[in-house]
């Protein structure tokens, strides 16, 4: 019953979405109050529809339901609650709703917080989330129905993936999608700009906040995978290149760069073209990871024709939005009224470089992920594979001149400023650093330079941010509480995720340069020692968990005269059949332990467990980076000018301005 | 310690990266130079991994095969020769730079390039720039400064 209730849910909810996307839109052209009103209801309604619709299912899923063949064929009874309700969203249909559900919650927060929009902003932006929702609700029901029924019903379940049931992985997906479909609304806004041929300041200002929406739960959610990745993989690799990796990395990178660019059109007007452009990319990019990742075209061209009804649909919908919205800038874009001018020393010329920087930098990630399927399309016989090696090549040289800039931008003024006031505030940090680099090099020796130069990098940036505030709050007569107290929110944000990259930086330059390893067999009572630790074997047994079995090994480790035990565990799942690493980590402030067991080996000495030693510097930072900048995210969204409203010309509606579609 | 040993013969496949003891070679130089070769090649079963980090058989057989080589004394670009001239270019993880592959390799600093030029253009384009205005003077600027307060 419940499956049927879902199921209508869901249809309702593509019919309302139906007369969203189409009535508001119709109300923006005519100025019907009561159409653009419209728009407001049926976005709440659409969110409650849907979020009846993923109810059902996630009940089914707790009930455990196997007449259901989605909670069949990925939940089983000896798995723990939580991870059966996480199974919700652990597989391509429930996904799938999960994707509308964010959606529709997104466009209902339109509808919610949206009153100081220009109202026939907001309708339009209303319909054409609501035209996404019906390309997605409809993919949903037509392609993946989550809720189709299995007779005969099976008495338990096939397990979900064990490698999935993490906490980490629990929340991971969600925030991905929290971001990706949260650079649906600033698309909206965009298309919605181009539509009514005006991106103002006002514009750019309503659309910050929803560009840190989608911005900061895909930054948590990318250092939540990062770390998922680093203790449950069982060997400590905090970043792949992977396909599915890089789909969430894309966005990310453009989302960082249209987080910038608002800021140029909300205080000064210009790159008004560029912010939408870099909207639509934004949610292009989600699109492609979301999407093209999961249809497998990723391992090849022929994966993607073992379920082309699904491959098309999607190809379809990315061509199709990304098409739309793209042809739609061409048309409209000189139309766009250019904002203030600004000098080539200035706020804005360094915003810029930001942005051409981080579109090179997306350029590495995309060419990195898709230039191998293009080549097997093209000239099959000659395949060729893109990996680590690649990226550390190209994209390096690319990100450490954007890094640099990150610390020198806040300094400069807006509109114009000159090389030499610039050179003059660069002096005390450029001392600093250099002065940091030269011990560095001193303390390492010649051959760790480049790890010196990545550490000295990740203090620049550090001490970038940490000026910002100084110079806030020093003004002209010395040290002012009243300058502490009238900071806004958004200059903390600035500081929080400009820091945030610095700690990042330092922890990538020290694992790539210091991190030891050692890879021996060893029996209880042996010690081995790699880098700074030292590692004794003390035992290992059988122990059985919940729906698993496990080898568990334990362990002393011993680092700067001070002890602790540390457990590594392998994992059998006794229904699926998998196995997993669960690696012992001692955690500290400099680095981590890293201890994860293998498989039974005979060496010289007689047989004994493979066990890996890792000592992983800095490690921790890459993480607490990145939550940083997540937290500066959250700074800045408490800026209280986004509640005010923005300041917008008092001007009647004009729709007769507005063209016909 | 019997079910032990069986739950040890039913975890017989690690999920556990890679290189195993039995696998290294005796001198760590060459073993070291090893690690470094693998890191380039791609496990040619695996979706974008490394033989150094996959624990796919054919992963391990490729392992053997560069230690087998460079224990014969071959040199790091005889070794990659050598998998290549089996494999073909599919198995470096770096491509090589040819006409083919000349995209990938300059294209960001093609977007860089071209996109610093678009917005020059746009900028030039504009019928004032305000460049032509004299910057500031110390003094106006101090006065500026305290008239604002701060920076921002």
């Amino acid at each position: 019953m419940l499956a049927e209730i879902g199921h209508f849910a869901l249809i309702l909810t593509l019919l309302v979405a139906i007369a969203q996307s189409v009535l508001p839109m119709l109300g923006a052209i005519r100025g019907d109050a009561a159409l653009m009103a419209f728009g407001r209801s049926a976005a709440s309604l659409q969110a409650l529809l849907i979020a009846i619709s993923f109810g059902s299912l996630m009940t089914l899923f707790g009930q455990a339901d196997f007449s259901v063949k989605l909670v069949a064929n990925h939940s089983a009874l000896s798995q723990p609650l939580p991870y059966r309700l996480a199974a919700t969203w652990g597989n391509h249909e429930g996904s799938m709703l999960l994707w509308v559900l964010v959606l529709s919650v997104y466009g209902a927060g339109i509808a919610k917080f949206g009153d100081n929009l220009r109202a026939t902003l907001q309708a339009r932006i209303l319909s054409i989330q609501a035209m996404i929702s019906v390309a997605f609700l409809a993919f949903a029901l037509f392609t993946s129905n989550p809720f189709e029924r299995l007779f005969p019903v099976p008495l338990d379940g096939a397990e979900l993936n064990p490698l999935l049931q993490d906490p980490g992985l629990v929340f991971h997906p969600p925030l991905l999608y929290l971001g990706y479909v949260g650079f649906s609304v600033t698309f909206s806004f965009a298309v919605a700009a181009l539509l009514e041929g005006r991106a103002d300041p006002a514009w750019a200002r309503w659309m910050r906040p929803w560009v840190l929406a989608a911005w900061i739960p895909l930054t948590i959610g990318i250092t939540l995978g990062s770390f998922w990745a680093y203790y449950e993989l069982g060997w400590g690799g905090w970043w792949f290149w992977d396909p599915v990796e890089n789909a969430s990395f894309m966005p990310w990178l453009i989302g960082t760069a249209l987080l910038h660019s608002a800021i140029v059109t909300e205080k000064r007007g210009s790159l008004a073209g560029w912010t939408i452009l870099l909207a639509i990319m934004a949610f292009s990019l989600s699109l492609i990871g979301t999407f093209l990742v999961r249809s497998g075209i990723l391992t090849s061209v022929h994966a993607f024709a073992v379920d082309p009804e699904r491959g098309v649909f999607i190809l379809a919908m990315i061509i199709g939005a990304t098409g739309t919205a793209l042809a739609m800038f061409a048309a409209r874009a000189p139309m766009l009224k250019s904002g203030a001018l600004f000098g080539s020393v200035s706020r804005e010329s360094g915003l810029t470089m930001n942005n051409l920087l981080l579109m090179a930098l997306t350029a590495v990630v995309f060419l990195g992920t898709f230039y191998p399927v293009i080549m097997e399309a093209v000239s099959p016989a000659n395949k060729i594979s893109v990996g680590p090696p690649y990226y550390n090549l190209v994209f390096v040289p690319l990100a450490t001149p954007l890094l640099l800039l990150v610390t020198i931008g806040p300094m400069l003024a807006w509109k114009r400023d000159d090389l030499a006031t610039l050179g003059r505030k660069l002096l005390v940090p450029t001392a600093i650093v250099a002065a940091l680099l030269a011990a560095l090099v001193l303390a390492f020796g010649w051959q760790q330079v480049v790890a010196a130069l990545g550490l000295a990098l990740g203090a620049w940036l550090v001490l970038g941010a940490v000026l910002v505030l100084v110079r806030r709050w020093w003004g002209a007569g010395g040290f002012s509480l009243r300058l502490v107290r009238t900071t806004p929110a958004a200059t903390i944000g600035l500081v929080l995720a400009h820091a945030g990259l610095g700690f990042t930086t330092a922890g990538i330059a020290s694992m790539t340069s210091f991190a030891a390893e050692k890879i021996l067999v060893m029996r209880p009572g042996e010690t081995a020692v790699a880098g700074p630790v030292s590692v004794k074997m003390l035992g290992a047994e059988e122990v059985d968990g919940a729906n698993y079995r496990a080898l568990r090994a334990r362990f002393t480790v011993a680092q700067n005269g001070r002890e602790g035990l540390l457990i590594s565990e392998r994992r059998l799942y006794t229904v699926s059949g998998n196995q997993t690493t669960e690696a012992g980590i001692g955690v500290s402030l400099l680095g981590n332990q890293y201890v994860a067991i293998g498989d039974v080996q005979q060496d010289a000495r007689g047989q004994g467990l493979v066990v890996r030693i890792y000592w992983h510097p800095l490690v921790g930072w890459i993480w607490f980076g990145g939550l940083l900048m997540a937290m500066g995210g959250c700074a800045s969204l408490a800026d209280r000018r986004f509640r005010i409203g923005a300041p917008q010309l008092r001007s009647p509606l004009a729709p007769t301005l507005v063209p016909a579609e | 310690m019997k079910r032990l040993a069986m739950l040890l013969a039913l975890l017989a496949a690690s999920p556990v990266a890679a290189v195993m003891p039995d696998e290294m070679l005796p001198d760590a130089a060459q073993e070291s130079r090893a690690r470094a070769i693998s890191k380039d090649l791609r496990c040619v079963v695996c979706q974008n991994q490394s033989i150094d980090d996959s624990d796919a058989p054919l992963a391990r057989d490729l392992r053997v095969l560069v230690r087998e080589q460079i224990a014969a004394g071959k040199s790091d670009a005889e070794v990659r020769d050598y998998v290549v001239a089996r494999y073909g270019n599919f198995v470096l993880l770096k491509p090589p730079v040819e006409g083919d592959t000349l995209l990938l390799w300059l294209g960001p600093f093609a977007v860089l390039l071209l996109g610093g030029i678009g917005i020059a253009f746009w900028q030039r384009r504009r019928p004032t720039s305000t460049q032509d205005a004299a910057p500031l003077s110390a003094a106006e600027r101090a006065e500026l400064d305290r008239l604002a307060g701060s920076d921002n």
